[in-house]
């Protein structure tokens, strides 16, 4: 049986690397010198292709063999296993000062590391506020939002536009920007409450490109693709302060700004508000049908969502003092919705996961330079292929019942 | 319009139908219906595959509105509303919950949190009382537990409270859906087919259920169904609907002696 198993993987790695070899024949084996005008054949070149491919086909194989073995035994199994470290994180004796000892090392970060670590984990922050948002939008309420950065977009652009015309600062438009997205969010949210799923996604895809067109265009209002510089930094009641003490009071007002999210998130997640998003999301006619309010539940998803990426982008407007339209593509909007996906939808602890994930790795693997992106790439198909319910599931609460009242 | 509506409110009918008629393009699925339901009754409406039952359950919850005709409820408090056109959360919040012929649960909640949905339109916590929690919030929220749990109970599913509905026995999936509509405090009960695919012992117990129900809750209830040994022995009266059309009505015996019904149902042909 295992040894079937065995040999019936080996055909497979073998085929499969006969197969790369051959398809890589021209880019690995053949050199053409155009100058020299020689053709060099580096044979040597097909047996690593070979030999490399072989290995890594057949681990690959008995990897999926594995995990198919372990899906269809939980299958099985009628009352879902829960894992020793969700059991570890979710018991309050652990988890409160787990999360303490967490938020003093954030607490302490700036003083014993330098500014550019402290300035890369200011970015990840920003990432965790805007996958916390998207999550609500596209985790909870299930409204895939391809354009999730216009929002970014509309907060980063009301804090420069006030700050140039009016010098506004930091603190003032912080709460407009707060405004402003809501009312972005329940614009988008108007047309497009009848759709679902791929059609939703396509309509917001649109909205997320006109917002960038729009900046990019229309230059008279944005400043075309030159952007908008020297926006200020945050206030600190008139004092002056170098750059190096701005990356550190950027990045405690982000710390502050983050557990507030967390905060509210996870409130709003085990909240009648919440259930009613987790309703939409499993099925919209039974959750009309059993007196939701479809339109409210989704334009209050919508306008959170929104709301907390304009807050983010005020932040990231005043934290680069310099914003242009290119910060704003389609890429954002993937990658915030990759981290929400990879961390598990709904999850607020996976998604905060997710954003240190796939912020911090291309930062960290910039030692292996080229290599950088297709190892992060690599790393999202690992875990789509073997976790596919993302970094951490998330996990319904469990109620506590008062069994004397309810008879 | 109004005048029709008053004379009607005697308090003697919760539901009225009157001429309704439903087009889809071309197609006529509902042909001047006319129906009522009476406080505490159990009324069945029966008819072969395709005769528009679900159509109708649709045109009086919202789904659908229908083209031409009236649908008026009769709340146990508050004025009679005409309810054909109405948003379907709102003919909900009014007092008529219905559960679905293909089950319809949300199925990564629990089966406690199925029915907590149905509390939704009985309880008001907004987004800054969900953030803030204070203690009205907390006091509705347990209140929504107990009641849902409660509700749970009543249908015999309190020990599969926190299972997640997906991994619910078929049966169980049945009366949780009808726990979570009851939830919603309803005055009339909507059932559609909540026997199919059970077996006879199943069926039984989901008549038992559904009268107790109807003498604890005081509903009214109109239900779909194929088993016609539940809805000879549940209900007080029966319409039968034959392409859109009633074509018969009266108690279940009348309706069993109607030539019209058992041709509906037989056939003049052979092979039924």
């Amino acid at each position: 049986m295992v040894a079937a198993n065995i040999i019936k993987h080996l055909k497979g790695a073998l085929i499969a690397s006969i197969w790369l070899a051959f398809l890589t024949l021209p880019i690995m084996v053949i050199r053409v010198d155009t100058v020299e005008k020689t053709v060099t054949w580096r044979w040597m070149h097909l047996a690593y292709m070979a030999v490399g491919s072989f290995v890594l086909a057949f681990i690959w194989n008995i990897f999926l063999e594995r995990r198919d073995r372990g899906q269809a035994k939980k299958a099985l199994e009628t009352v879902e296993r829960v894992s020793a470290l969700s059991q570890f994180l979710s018991d309050p004796r652990f988890a409160r000062p787990l999360m303490a000892f967490g938020f003093l090392v954030a607490a302490a970060f700036p003083w014993f590391f330098s500014m550019y670590q402290t300035n890369i984990l200011v970015s990840a922050l920003i990432y965790v506020v805007l996958g916390l948002g998207l999550n609500i939008t596209v985790g909870l309420a299930g409204l895939l939002d391809l354009g999730y950065v216009a929002f970014y977009a509309v907060g980063a652009y009301t804090y420069a536009l006030l700050n140039y015309h009016f010098h506004l600062g930091f603190w003032a438009v912080l709460p407009m920007g707060a405004v402003m997205g809501a009312f972005f969010g329940i614009l988008l949210g108007f047309p497009v409450l009848r759709l679902r799923g791929d059609y939703l996604a396509i309509v917001t895809l649109g909205f997320g490109q006109i917002i960038r067109l729009v900046l990019e265009n229309w230059s008279a209002f944005s400043f075309g693709p030159s952007g908008i510089s020297n926006i200020d930094r945050p206030g600190l009641f008139g004092i002056t302060y170098s750059v190096e003490q701005a990356t550190t009071y950027m990045y405690y007002i982000m710390l502050a700004l983050v557990v507030l999210t967390i905060f509210v998130t996870a409130r709003l997640k085990d909240s009648r508000i919440g259930r009613a998003w987790l309703a939409l999301r499993e099925d919209e006619i039974a959750c009309q049908a059993m007196g939701i309010d479809n339109t409210r539940a989704k334009l209050m998803a919508f306008a959170l969502g929104a709301t907390l990426a304009s807050l983010m982008g005020v932040v990231f407007a005043a934290k680069t003092t310099f914003i242009n339209p290119a910060s704003f593509t389609f890429m954002e909007s993937a990658m915030i919705l990759a981290i929400v996906v990879l961390g598990g939808m709904g999850s607020v602890l996976g998604v905060i996961l997710g954003a240190f994930m796939l912020m911090l790795l291309p930062e960290y693997l910039r030692a292996f330079s080229e290599y950088r992106m297709l190892i992060f790439g690599a790393t999202m198909v690992l875990i789509m292929v073997f976790r596919p319910q993302g970094l951490v599931r998330a996990k319904r609460k469990v109620y506590k019942i008062n069994t004397e009242a309810a008879g | 319009m109004a005048q029709n509506m008053n004379e009607l409110n005697n308090q003697n009918t919760v539901l009225s139908v009157r001429n309704v008629s439903m087009n889809f393009g071309g197609l006529r699925a509902l042909s001047e219906v006319d129906l009522d339901v009476h406080p505490g009754e159990v009324v069945a409406l029966i008819g072969p595959n395709g005769a528009g039952k679900t159509t109708f359950f649709n045109c009086i919850t919202g789904i659908y509105t229908p083209t031409e005709g009236v649908v008026t409820a009769y709340p146990k408090t508050g004025k009679p509303r005409r309810i054909n056109g109405m948003r379907t959360n709102l003919v909900c919040e009014l007092g008529m919950a219905r559960t679905f012929q293909n089950i319809r649960l949300f199925p990564s909640m629990t089966a406690l949190e199925n029915v907590m949905i149905g509390r939704h339109c009985r309880t008001k916590t907004g987004i800054l009382g969900a953030v803030l929690r204070g203690s009205g919030t907390r006091r509705e929220e347990q209140e929504v537990v107990d009641k849902s749990y409660e509700m749970l109970t009543k249908v015999g599913l309190e020990k599969l409270a926190n299972e997640y509905s997906r991994n619910l026995p078929y049966g169980a999936q049945r009366r949780l859906e009808i726990a979570r509509a009851l939830a919603t405090e309803p005055f009339l009960l909507l059932l559609d087919e909540p026997a199919a695919g059970m077996n006879p012992q199943e069926t039984e117990e989901l008549k038992q259920m559904v009268i107790r129900i109807r003498e604890e809750f005081k509903v009214s209830v109109l239900l779909i169904e194929h088993d016609m040994k539940m809805v000879m022995s549940l209900s007080d009266r029966i319409y039968v609907m034959e392409y859109g059309r009633i074509i018969s009505t009266g108690t279940p015996k009348e309706v069993s002696e109607d030539p019209q019904v058992i041709r509906a149902y037989l056939g003049e042909d052979d092979d039924a």
